[in-house]
Formats: C-alpha cells, sequence, structure tokens
C-alpha cells in the first residue's frame, strides 16, 4: 500500500441552473478514483454550493497513482428521475508524486462537460502522501521528473545524458467500440477522454521505469503524441531524452559566481576588439575570477581555453595557427576548435570514448534542441526518414508490436543516415504521423551530430568543475558548424571552404538543421521564419495502390520543398536553416507539405551566392523577361539584406585570404522512404556541378515558381517571425509576451484544381495567417513573432487545415534598431538563459557583468573579429541540397550552382541586453485584486524577463467537445473559438491550483476537428502539453521565499 | 474556395477598444469593418481588408461570449475562460454600461417594461442609435433596477458593487432607477430643454434629501422611494401662501434683502406672490403619486418659465432663492423650519440646474 490519496471538495460557484422550476441547482460531487468512489451530500438550492466535504481517503497502489487521473464528477440530484451530470474535472495527481514538484493541488477547477463545455467551477483541494517503495521489482516510476522543455531545465544541471527513451500503447478506440451505437455522445466521449489519460498515464510511467532502468532520474524533451487510427486503434506513443538531473542549489548558485563561464571571457574578448587585432588573452585571463591554470596550459594561447573559449579572432594570429592545422586535417576534423597538435590525440580519444558510450545505444537520439555548452561538437545535417504503412495490415491490432516495429524500422533508418554523414548521434529528434483512412504516414527526423561523450560517461556527474573544463575539446562560436565528416572520404559531395570564424576548419556552405541555434552561434544581422509550401494531387485510391501512389510522391515532395527552401534561404541573403520542421500530410486526394524553419546568416559560413535566372534556351523571345525577373529577384535580396541587416563586412587583407580551392562537391539530404514493403531509397539531392545557383526559366511551372518565391511577404516593420526559441540577432527581450493559437480551415470549392492553383491557395492561406497575426499583434510593436509552430491537415476531401501556436514577445526596440556594424551582441543575456542551465545566468550578478560588459563593447570596431559569448558550444553544421537525382527526373528545370566564395571575414555581435530586460519588468504573477491567478503560456522553454524558479509537473491534457447544436453556438468558428479559450482556462486552472504562474513549452498537439453542418454537428479534440512552472520577475533579490509565500496565498485562497 | 472556419485565441484575450466600442455601437461586421478602413486602420500594419474582416470577426466572437459576462460583472473578475487583466475588466464593464444620452433621455422615467422595450425601434429611429445598442442600454438598465430593487442600504453604493461601476456611473444608474421608479415625466416638450445630466443632479439631491434613505439607511427601498412622512408634513407648509400676513411679511422681507442687489427686483417684487405660490403648492401636492410625476414639468411651468420671461439671470435666481428660503426662518408664526429647509434645499438646487440662461 504504497500511497495514500486525499481529496476534499471545498465548494463550487456559477454552476449552471439545472432545475428550471427555481432556476437553482441541488448540486452534489462523486470524487473518483481507480474502483473507488465518494461522494459529497447534496447542497440544495444553490449556484454556489458550499460542499466543505470531509478528506476522502483513497488507498492505492503508486503504480494507480501513476495512470489513474482523479475524476470529479458534479451532478445535479434529482428525487425522482436519474441524477443529472453537470460535468466533470479529471485530475492528473502525477505533480504530486515528485518531491521537488507540487506538495498540494489546491484551487478552482473549470467543471468541463463534452457537450456543454465549462459549466461553473470547483474547488478542489488534493494531496498525497507516499510511502517509500523498497520492492526493487516495483511496476511504478514515481519520481522521476517529466519536462517537455526541450533543453535542460533552468535550476538544473545534466549530471549525465542517458539518451532516447520510447514507448508506445495501444488500446481499442470507445468511438469505434460496438457499444458506442448504443451510448450517448458524452459517455463516448468521456470513455474516450478517460482512456486516453490512463494511456498516457500507462506510458508516462513505463517511460519512468525505463528511465529509471538507465539510472536516470528525469526525462527532458518528453514528446507524447496520439495516433487516431480509427477501427485499428487508438495509438499513445512518446519520446523522450532520459537524464541525471542535478537540482542546483542555492549554494551552486553563489559558486556560479566564480565560473569562468561568465564575465573573464567577455573581458577577453573586449580588449582584443578594442585593439582591433591582436588578442591579449595572457593578460586577462588570469585576471578573471577564472580558474586560469587551463588556459595557461594551452599551447595555442589565442584561440583556445577549452569549453569557454572566448573567441575565435580570425587574426594573423590565429591564422598561423591555421595553416598547422590545416596541415593535420585528420586529426583535426573534428575538433571544435582547441586548435594546434596537441589538441589532435585528444580529440581522437574523445571520439573513441564518445562512439563507445554512444554504441552501446540502441539509438542515440536526442529529442533536446539545445544543449549545455560543450555538450554539442559538430552537427552533420538533417536526417529524415518517412515510412507508408496500412494500417487494415496489422495482424493483431490491439498488441503494440507492429508499430513498435514499424517505428523500429525507421529509427534504424535515421541512424544509419547518420552514420553516414559521420555521426555518431541524433539531436533534435522528433517523430510523427499523418493518417487518412487506412494510410498512415510515419515520419521521423532530426539532426546528425557529433557530441561530446562526458555527459554520457558514467562518474562524470561533476562536469561543471575546472578539470573536466579542461580537457575538453574547446569548441568556439563556430565550431558546430565545421563538418564532422572526413573531408577526404566525405559521406556526399558538399561545397568545403575554410571556416570564416576560424579559419581553421572546414565549414559547408549551406547548414540544415532541425535543433535550435546554439546560443554561442555567431550570427550576422537577424533571421527570419522560411516556408516552402507545397500540394500536390493524388489519384484517389484505395490499399496497395494508395499506399505506393503516395510512396511515389514523396520524393518529389521532399524535393521541391527542400528546393523552395533553399531558394528562399539565398533570397534572404542567408546560409543556415535551423528548426527545420518539415511535415506532410494525407488525404484523400492530395498531399500538402509544409516545412518550416528559421534562416540565419551564420558567421562562419560563406556568404551565399545570388540567385541567377536564365532562359533554358536563348532563342526564348523574353530575354527581357529574364532579365526583368533577375533584376526582380536582385532588388530583393539587396531589400532582404537591409531588412535582417545582413552585411558582413568583407574581409581585410590581412585574413587567410580566400579559402582553398575545392573540388565541387554536393551535399546530400539523406532520407528515405519505404512503402507497406521495406525497400529504402535514398535520394541525392544535390543539384548539378554548376557555380551559382541558377533558376531555369523553360516552361510556365517555372515562372510560377519564381513568382510564388518572390511573392513571399515580409513581416511589417516592426515584426520578426521565427520558428526557433528565439530570434537570432535579437537579445534585448522585455517582459510582454501573448500566446496564441490560431485555426484556419479553407474548403476548395472545386475539384478540379492544378497543382499549381493549390499551391497557390496553399500558400496564400499560409500567408494570410501570418498577415493577421501582425495586425491583431500590431499593438506589441517591436515584437517577435517566436517559435511559429504551423500544422497542416487535411481533415476532409476539399479542406485544408492549418493550426498555429505561437507567441509574440515584444523588444527593446532602440538596441535592435542599431546599426549591425556596431553591433556586437553577446548572446549572454536572455539567449543563454534560454538554453542553458548552468547556474551561472541565474545569479543575479550576471546582469551587472552583462551591463559592464556590454558597455565596454560598445564602440568595438567592426572588423574585430570576435566572438564575445562565454560559454562556447559547437554545434555542428551541415548543408543537405537538392540533386542531380532531380535533374533526372526532370520535374522542375532548377539548377543549382555555387557561386564563387567570397572572402567574407566574420562579425560578431555584442549587444548590450541587460539594460532592456531588466528594465520593464512586469508582475508576471496576479495583478492586484483579482482573484484568479494571471498564468503566462508560451510554447518557449522560458519566460523573457523572469527566471524560473521551480518546475512543478508536466501538464498533458486532452479533451473532447462536441455539440449538436452548431449553429446556436457560432457555427464552427464559434465552437472551436470557445473549445480553444476552455481548452487555455483549464490548462491555466490546473497550472494554479499546482501553484504555479506559467506554462513553459507549451504545445498544442493535436487539433482534430471533425463538422457536419448539415446536421448541425461538430466534434473537435485538442491536445495540449507543457512544464508547469513557477516564476519570479528577474529582478526579484529573494525569489524563493516570495514565491513560497505566493503559493501558499494561493492555496490559501482556494480554500476560503 | 471559401474560408470555412477562422479563430484566434490569445491566452491573454487580445480586444481591441476600437472594435469594442463598435461591436456596442451595434454595427454588424461588415459595417464594423468599414467603419474601421475609414478611420485607417489598414495603413497602421500593412494590412488587408481580408485580415480586418477576419479580425473584427474574432472579435465580435469574443465579445458576444463575453457579453453573458458583462451581465453579471462580478463574474467576470473570478471566471476563468477569458484571461483578462482587472484594469482591461473594468474598461469593458465601464463600456458596456455606458449609455448615449440621447436614448437615455428618451427612456428616463418610463416604466422599464417590455411596453417600453417595443418602443424601441422608433427611439432608435428618432436618436439614431441603432436598435442593437438600444437593446443593450435597455437591458442595462433593466437589470441594474432588478437587482437594486431587492437591496437594502444605499442605492449608489449597491449599484458600484454590485455592477463594478466607476462612483460617476453608478450615479448615473441611480438617477435612472429612481426616475423609473418614481415614473417622473421628462418627456413633456417643455423639459425638451434639459439634459439627462440635469435631470441626473436633481435625482441625486432628491435621493440624498427627500427620500426614506435620508433619515434611515437600513430599511429597503430607502433611496427609492419618497420619505411619505416628509411628504406629509410638506402639507403644513401650505400656510406661507394661505396666511395673508405671513405671505406679506415674507414677500416684505425677501425685497428688502434684495434691494439694491440686483436689477429684477421690480419683476420679483410684482410676481413675488404667483413665485411663492407655485413653490408651495407643489410641495403640498406631493402626496399624490400623480404631483410627484409632474414635479419637473411643475418646477418649470411655476417658476422657470415665469423667470425666464422676466429674464431673470441664474444670480438674480441664485439670490431670490436663497433669501426666499432664509426669509422664512424669520417669520415668527411660521413653525415648520427643518421641514421648509428640507424642501428648499433641494429646489433651489433643482431650479439652478434646470435654469438654463
Amino acid at each position: 500500500m504504497p500511497g495514500k490519496l486525499k481529496a476534499k471538495i471545498v465548494a463550487g460557484r456559477h454552476l449552471p441552473v439545472m432545475d428550471r422550476a427555481s432556476d437553482l441547482t441541488d448540486a452534489f460531487v462523486e470524487v473518483k478514483f481507480g474502483n473507488t468512489t465518494f461522494k459529497t451530500d447534496v447542497y440544495p438550492k444553490s449556484l454556489n454550493p458550499q460542499w466543505n466535504s470531509e478528506w476522502f481517503k483513497f488507498e492505492v497502489d503508486d503504480e494507480d497513482l501513476q495512470d489513474e487521473p482523479l475524476q470529479i464528477t458534479v451532478l445535479d440530484h434529482d428525487t425522482y428521475s436519474a441524477n443529472d451530470a453537470i460535468g466533470k474535472v479529471y485530475i492528473d495527481i502525477d505533480p504530486l508524486l515528485c518531491t521537488e514538484a507540487a506538495s498540494v493541488i489546491s484551487g478552482w477547477f473549470p467543471i468541463y462537460d463534452t457537450i456543454h463545455g465549462i459549466r461553473g467551477e470547483i474547488n478542489v483541494l488534493v494531496k498525497v502522501e507516499l510511502f517509500n517503495d523498497l520492492n526493487r521489482f516495483r511496476q511504478s516510476s514515481c519520481g522521476v521528473k517529466f519536462f517537455c522543455t526541450t533543453s535542460i531545465p533552468r535550476g538544473y544541471r545534466a549530471a549525465m545524458v542517458h539518451g532516447f527513451v520510447e514507448e508506445l500503447v495501444v488500446n481499442e478506440d470507445p468511438e469505434y467500440q460496438w457499444i458506442d451505437r448504443i451510448r450517448t455522445p458524452r459517455a463516448s466521449n468521456e470513455a474516450r477522454q478517460r482512456l486516453i489519460s490512463l494511456m498516457s498515464g500507462e506510458l508516462q510511467r513505463k517511460i519512468g521505469l525505463k528511465v529509471l532502468e538507465m539510472g536516470g532520474n528525469a526525462v527532458v524533451g518528453y514528446l507524447q503524441c496520439f495516433d487516431l487510427e480509427g477501427e485499428s486503434g487508438l495509438v499513445v506513443r512518446a519520446i523522450g531524452t532520459a537524464c541525471t538531473l542535478d537540482k542546483i542549489s542555492s549554494g551552486s548558485f553563489s559558486n556560479t559566481h566564480t565560473h569562468p563561464n561568465t564575465a573573464p571571457p567577455s573581458n577577453a574578448c573586449n580588449s582584443p576588439s578594442k585593439d582591433g587585432k591582436e588578442p591579449v588573452f595572457g593578460e586577462d585571463l588570469p585576471s578573471s575570477s577564472g580558474p586560469p591554470t587551463p588556459f595557461r596550459a594551452l599551447p595555442t594561447s589565442s584561440s583556445s581555453p577549452p569549453p569557454f573559449s572566448p573567441c575565435k579572432p580570425c587574426s594573423r594570429q590565429s591564422s598561423s595557427s591555421d595553416t598547422d592545422l590545416s596541415l593535420t586535417p585528420k586529426t583535426g576534423m573534428g575538433s571544435g576548435g582547441s586548435a594546434g597538435k596537441e589538441a589532435g590525440p585528444l580529440k581522437t580519444l574523445l571520439r573513441q570514448q564518445t562512439q563507445t558510450a554512444l554504441e552501446q545505444r540502441e539509438f542515440p537520439f536526442f529529442t533536446l534542441t539545445s544543449f549545455p555548452p560543450a555538450f554539442l561538437v559538430h552537427v552533420g545535417g538533417v536526417v529524415s526518414a518517412r515510412s507508408v504503412k496500412l494500417l487494415d495490415r496489422i495482424h493483431n491490432p490491439d498488441e503494440p508490436e507492429t508499430r513498435d516495429a514499424w517505428w523500429e524500422e525507421i529509427r534504424q533508418e535515421i541512424k544509419s543516415h547518420a552514420k553516414a554523414l559521420g555521426c555518431h548521434a541524433v539531436i533534435g529528434y522528433s517523430e510523427n504521423t499523418s493518417i487518412c483512412e487506412e494510410v498512415c504516414i510515419l515520419s521521423a527526423s532530426g539532426t546528425a551530430a557529433i557530441l561530446n561523450p562526458r555527459y554520457m560517461r558514467e562518474g562524470c556527474l561533476d562536469m561543471g568543475s575546472t578539470d573536466h573544463r579542461f580537457d575538453d575539446p574547446s569548441p568556439p562560436s563556430c565550431g558546430f558548424c565545421h563538418i564532422p565528416y572526413d573531408e577526404l572520404n566525405m559521406p556526399f559531395p558538399a561545397q568545403l571552404t575554410y571556416c570564416y570564424n576560424c579559419r581553421r576548419q572546414k565549414v559547408p556552405d549551406v547548414l540544415f538543421t532541425t535543433i535550435d541555434l546554439p546560443t554561442e552561434a555567431a550570427v550576422t544581422g537577424k533571421g527570419c521564419l522560411i516556408q516552402a509550401r507545397l500540394c500536390r494531387l493524388k489519384k484517389r485510391a484505395q490499399g496497395e495502390v494508395n499506399a505506393t501512389a503516395i510512396s511515389n510522391l514523396l520524393p518529389f515532395m521532399e524535393y521541391e520543398l527542400h528546393t523552395q527552401l533553399m531558394n528562399k534561404l539565398k533570397l534572404r541573403s542567408m546560409n543556415a536553416l535551423f528548426g527545420l520542421h518539415i511535415q506532410i500530410s494525407v488525404g484523400e486526394n492530395m498531399l500538402l507539405g509544409l516545412a518550416s524553419a528559421t534562416g540565419v546568416y551564420l558567421t562562419a559560413l560563406p556568404a551565399p551566392g545570388g540567385i541567377q535566372v536564365a532562359g533554358k534556351t536563348p532563342s526564348e523571345l523574353n530575354e527581357q523577361h529574364v532579365l526583368t525577373i533577375q533584376k526582380r529577384i536582385n532588388d530583393t535580396i539587396a531589400k532582404n539584406k537591409e531588412l535582417y541587416q545582413i552585411t558582413p563586412p568583407e574581409l581585410t587583407e590581412e585574413g587567410v585570404g580566400s579559402p582553398i580551392p575545392e573540388p565541387r562537391h554536393r551535399s546530400r539530404l539523406f532520407r528515405s522512404h519505404s512503402e507497406s514493403s521495406d525497400e529504402v531509397s535514398e535520394l541525392d539531392l544535390s543539384h548539378g556541378k554548376k557555380d551559382a545557383f541558377v533558376l531555369e526559366i523553360d516552361d510556365t511551372d517555372a515562372v510560377e515558381d519564381i513568382h510564388s518565391l518572390l511573392t513571399d511577404a515580409s513581416p511589417p516593420t516592426g515584426f520578426y517571425s521565427c520558428n526557433t526559441e528565439t530570434m537570432p540577432g535579437i537579445y534585448n527581450w522585455t517582459t510582454a509576451v501573448q500566446m496564441f493559437t490560431s485555426v484556419r480551415v479553407l474548403r476548395l470549392s472545386n475539384a478540379n484544381l492544378s497543382n499549381q492553383s493549390l499551391n497557390k491557395i496553399f500558400t496564400d492561406l499560409c500567408e494570410n495567417l501570418l498577415k493577421s497575426f501582425y495586425f491583431k499583434l500590431r499593438s506589441m510593436i517591436p515584437c517577435c513573432l517566436c517559435h511559429l509552430n504551423f500544422n497542416v491537415a487535411v481533415p476532409e476531401e476539399e479542406l485544408i487545415q492549418v493550426s498555429v501556436t505561437a507567441v509574440a514577445m515584444t523588444f527593446d526596440k532602440d538596441q535592435a534598431q542599431e546599426r549591425p556594424a556596431e553591433r556586437f551582441i553577446t548572446k549572454g543575456g536572455s539567449e543563454t538563459e534560454d538554453q542553458l542551465q548552468f547556474s551561472l545566468e541565474l545569479c543575479a550578478d550576471t546582469s551587472s557583468t552583462n551591463s559592464q560588459t556590454s558597455s565596454k563593447i560598445s564602440g568595438v570596431q567592426e572588423n574585430a573579429l570576435v566572438s564575445s559569448r562565454a560559454a562556447s558550444v559547437d554545434y555542428g553544421s551541415f548543408a543537405d541540397r537538392c540533386s542531380t537525382w532531380l535533374e533526372l527526373l526532370r520535374l522542375k528545370a532548377h539548377t543549382i550552382r555555387r557561386g564563387s566564395v567570397k572572402t567574407i571575414s566574420s562579425l560578431e555581435h555584442c549587444s548590450p541586453l541587460t539594460e532592456g530586460r531588466s528594465r520593464s519588468l512586469r508582475s508576471s504573477r496576479s495583478f492586484g485584486g483579482s482573484s484568479v491567478t494571471m498564468v503566462k503560456m508560451t510554447p518557449l522553454s522560458f519566460l523573457p524577463g523572469t527566471r524560473i524558479i521551480k518546475y512543478l509537473g508536466i501538464i498533458n491534457m486532452f479533451f473532447i467537445r462536441e455539440t449538436t447544436s452548431l449553429r446556436e453556438e457560432g457555427g464552427v468558428s464559434g465552437f472551436l473559438h470557445s473549445f480553444i479559450a476552455e481548452v487555455f482556462a483549464m490548462v491555466r486552472a490546473h497550472v494554479a491550483a499546482l501553484g504555479g504562474n506559467a506554462v513553459v513549452s507549451y504545445s498544442m498537439k493535436d487539433c482534430v476537428l471533425m463538422e457536419n453542418p448539415n446536421k448541425n454537428q461538430a466534434q473537435c479534440l485538442i491536445n495540449v502539453s507543457g512544464d508547469a512552472v513557477v516564476c519570479v520577475r528577474e529582478t526579484d533579490p529573494e525569489p524563493v521565499a516570495q514565491m513560497v509565500n505566493s503559493g501558499q496565498t494561493c492555496a490559501a485562497d482556494g480554500t476560503s | 474556395m471559401s474560408v470555412e472556419l477562422d479563430v484566434f485565441v490569445g491566452n491573454t484575450t487580445i480586444m481591441d477598444e476600437e472594435v469594442y466600442q463598435l461591436w456596442l455601437d451595434g454595427y454588424t461586421v461588415n459595417d464594423a469593418v468599414k467603419a474601421r478602413v475609414d478611420a485607417g486602420v489598414l495603413d497602421e500594419c500593412e494590412a488587408t481588408e481580408d485580415v480586418l474582416l477576419s479580425d473584427t470577426m474574432d472579435q465580435y466572437r469574443t465579445f458576444q461570449m463575453c457579453e453573458r459576462l458583462l451581465q453579471s460583472p462580478a463574474k467576470l473578475a473570478n471566471q476563468l475562460l477569458f484571461q483578462i487583466t482587472p484594469h482591461r475588466q473594468a474598461m469593458l464593464i465601464e463600456r458596456y454600461y455606458a449609455f448615449d444620452d440621447p436614448f437615455v433621455r428618451e427612456v428616463l422615467g418610463k416604466k422599464l417594461s417590455k411596453g417600453t422595450k417595443k418602443d424601441l425601434d422608433d427611439i432608435s429611429a428618432k436618436t439614431g442609435v441603432t436598435l442593437k445598442s438600444c437593446r443593450r442600454q435597455f437591458d442595462n438598465f433593466k437589470r441594474v433596477f432588478k437587482v437594486v430593487e431587492e437591496l437594502k442600504g444605499p442605492l449608489v453604493e449597491n449599484i458600484r458593487q454590485h455592477f463594478l461601476l466607476s462612483d460617476k456611473l453608478a450615479r448615473d444608474y441611480a438617477a435612472i432607477v429612481f426616475f423609473a421608479n418614481n415614473r417622473f415625466e421628462t418627456g413633456k416638450k417643455k423639459l425638451q430643454y434639459l439634459t439627462f445630466q440635469d435631470f441626473a443632479f436633481c435625482a441625486g439631491q432628491l435621493i440624498n434629501n427627500w427620500t426614506v434613505g435620508a433619515v434611515d439607511n437600513m430599511v429597503e427601498d430607502m433611496d427609492v422611494d419618497l420619505d411619505k412622512e416628509f411628504l406629509q408634513e410638506l402639507k403644513e407648509l401650505k400656510i406661507l401662501i394661505t396666511d395673508k400676513d405671513l405671505l406679506d411679511q415674507h414677500k416684505s422681507l425677501v425685497c428688502t434683502a434684495l434691494r439694491g442687489k440686483t436689477k429684477a427686483l421690480p419683476e420679483m417684487e410684482a410676481n413675488f406672490k404667483n413665485l411663492s405660490r407655485g413653490l408651495v403648492n407643489i410641495a403640498t401636492k406631493l402626496t399624490n403619486t400623480k404631483d410627484v410625476r409632474d414635479f419637473f414639468i411643475d418646477l418649470v411651468e411655476k417658476f422657470i418659465e415665469p423667470c425666464r420671461s422676466d429674464r431673470w439671470t441664474s444670480a438674480d435666481l441664485k439670490l431670490y432663492l436663497t433669501h426666499y428660503t432664509n426669509s422664512a426662518h424669520i417669520l415668527d408664526t411660521f413653525k415648520h423650519q427643518a421641514v421648509w429647509d428640507r424642501y428648499m434645499g433641494v429646489i433651489k438646487s433643482c431650479i439652478f440646474k434646470m435654469y438654463h440662461d
């Protein structure tokens, strides 16, 4: 009997009138857990009943505690007929099972009915008493913490990252059971909600067990999805990254002051920048608080104090060491920049260790998208795999084996792709599905990478300590861009140049990744959202034929999406994509593809060549036309350069000179797909061996393409947008945030649309959505839409549904408007906090340090090529391209050429960010007088201007709403509008009841809408998740004490 | 190709004040879009009309969903569906309960019944306020009336607490409720020149001085019903005009006091008896509900109009009424000083307010 669950029903308010005669309600409550049910007394004739019940006690196994939700049903007592249900509240008690999370759940919960929506609120108190479980063979995994956040949560330190965990459970969908024919829609919806709640509990418990087995104590980047397969079942699956997390105690807060990560490197890079050229680290470093020894010990003084190497100045001094390195390419290859020959063997050793550490794992996958400093060494490139399956071919639909095998197959593919890229791990890994009738497309994607093995070895818990840092490969701000694969034995052709930042290592010319921009990456200018959109018609078909048709279409779609991305990237004069997410959705008669990413100009990578337009046949009448288009393209590029402040300064002569002439290479996007049969095809997506990026116009399609390329509107003045955590190039966030969800469904009126016109419609739909956001949020200017997460679906024939969740955040305009040449952005401030858990970011002194830094930095010469970022982690780089293979297909006349690479020096930015952040901090908690706690929500892992002091547990909720009076509820828009508002309300209520005031890493995983306006009916399913947190304003001196108090006040409010 | 569904929901509910006003004013979505285009919203953010339509629809839906809460504003503060900052909640409520002066002027003193509601389209046509807006305003009046009807304690305070309104708006509503309850006639042609604010001021005077609440503040309807005892006592004032000596004495006292202070003295002297009779007659008839209703019309006919035809200035009026009131105290045979003061205090300030030069 390892646990006792106690619940108390305090009161209700705003109940609906259940008795028309008296206009009142005789309400009572049933509290159910597992198979035990308690009831309160009936509180007669009131819409605001005060039950003030006794404590209902449930004595249960902790296994049940994890699986089951507490189910609270509010009913209206009726003497003569059956009691009418008013609504229900499901409370997930998982957060109470973790000692570090919430200790009590107390507050007002909306009473939810799947037919009527929210009907009043109920005040509930829940507590759990856990007994120690000594059973070694236990089935529960209480105490394992779950985080949706895809980085190491703030306030924690990753002692060890164990790796990939996954689990999948299957059940019969209640909606498809025979009994559904005779029960009410309400009963059916409730059965479904309850089942999914149970299944997610079970899934979480099982994953927890796996984590415990691995020796971890937490799951980070937990991603849970539902597959509504229909007849064949209901699948709940989850992936995540098992970690051992250490809470950074208040004691270690003080330690962090001496952490060499903060001030010293900034100082270090200041002086060289002021001098303009010669870095003099020898003088600066010892004076800093960091331990001087490791730095001194390094042979090449200029460039590489290990993991926190402050910079890679591209001065003459460092270039000389570059020469060294270029002579020893093999040993230096994987290096993040710890230059010199000495580093070579060390690196080899590290690599070996990593490999062994990782090879022990079946799947060296990580769902994380940002990493602690020094964790990530190099990035290889995007790897993806898709597979088309037939659901009606599952032999034993009630068992998970078949699906497990499917996913296993896909993961193997991903793993082999990564290996081909010379990488041993996949980061930013995610999986998703698209189902239409019996056809299911399974997709997985990630970024191949080389990781630092330290985090994966036993006995290295103390990663923060100096000696460990010492033996780091010390990746500087550009290290992650360096190619991981062997230059002489490349897995695919790519054009390499020497890194524009450090001049030592080779980098590709374009880089695509699924991860967030590494904190310390050197970026020129700002980034922007880049989307590729595509519609492809397909013939209606059944079974195998259908699956084959889809599999045949997939490569074309991927190719076109890729080409679009590439063109758009070049058009914006950028050279890297982060957060790349490609979604392909299947419908009855079409496939939709949407690729979103955030484009940036990585300083370390070469400047992108322009786009050249060419008529295929010289005799073509419209040479003039070609010229006009060329001019438009050039104008757009010039305009974009200005807009995104991309002004990479020309390299001064003392730079290394132009990159070594390189044999032309082509890169390849590793991808594959298989239909129900297991064939795997690999595409070489690189384009021909030509010099510039050439668009050839030889038919109307191509003209259309160019038009669509040029019609993407840039955001209005004052707006930026990206789909990553934060906008590269903006660091001075202020505190205003507005999270929103928007859904739009388009009905295609006639079936005879061509691919072209469909594409246009789809593109307009996405563009118009963005325009709408800009308009609605115009009062927040200057502002950035972050984490724009688009989700497309084909809910029915002729319907296209796009749902978007994102957050708008304001930033300080003055600083953002500074001329880029003068801007030297330390990505220390908010960026750091986004991504890193290191305690130093949490200490109050950081800001002062930073402000000093920034004041010093202002006025630095632009040719001081300095990475001022303190903690440097390198993320690998890579480009994936489109291929000759495609030329063979002659689908489009696209040819991609590489322009001769210009010599361009890198430029780092250090922004005086702290000022903006410490200013204008508004209360994140409840405003005075309001009885409802304000709960902020954001899809990001942080809230600007605040500090997360406690994680209260994961929020994972699933709701169904149905109506049979669609018109009365304002049509399908009215119905969905109120449902989304209700979902937000329920999430906020749960967070507030846990004592929290914000949800981070919020996401809406599913929004499945089915409508039948003729029958006046609609049904919608929404699944949301996130991490409930307590955060305080950054400036609050005594956060912990304060929050504990307010938490208690919250609880007290609830009970009063 | 058509947009089947289009929603945008913010965690913090997004509400544009301009759109809210258009909604309150009863504009249809299309009219609202036009109004916004005319207001130049499109230039603000490089938007198109489609975007504007979509935004307007979203906001209208939000307001419709909020409307239920706005009807019992206390719920707005502790509901969970919409996350709205308290500051914004206050704005929403205040604007929802705000009314148009031309409209309220039409309804003031009328019974807040179904019958009146049926006339709303006429009122709408007459005032130019949209029917939808008229209905909202009328329903607001009725709702406030119903709630405070059953409450004890001061009227203004009750309204303020139950509807979370500002003090000013609560006072206006108190006036509306008071007028509706006593059915004061305000629609006659002769009263047309008076604004709602004139009446609201008078209502405030009456509530503070003539109602039951002015003496006892714990009775039901204390601020809505006039103090019956007081109205009875007013009959005693009749002596001021019936007793010829007293009337003459009063006249001479007033005229002596006014000598040299005003140019209108001859007219005042000539009209004294008429005016005094007018005021005292109003007082003595107030026990009749019918005459209570005609209170304002009587004031205008019996006092304000004669003064105006004699071209008294406001200063003249003030001077005259002050001395007229005070002189009564010197009359040795006049015993009803307290009632006189309670009566004249209100009459004086009402007449000041109602006398437009």
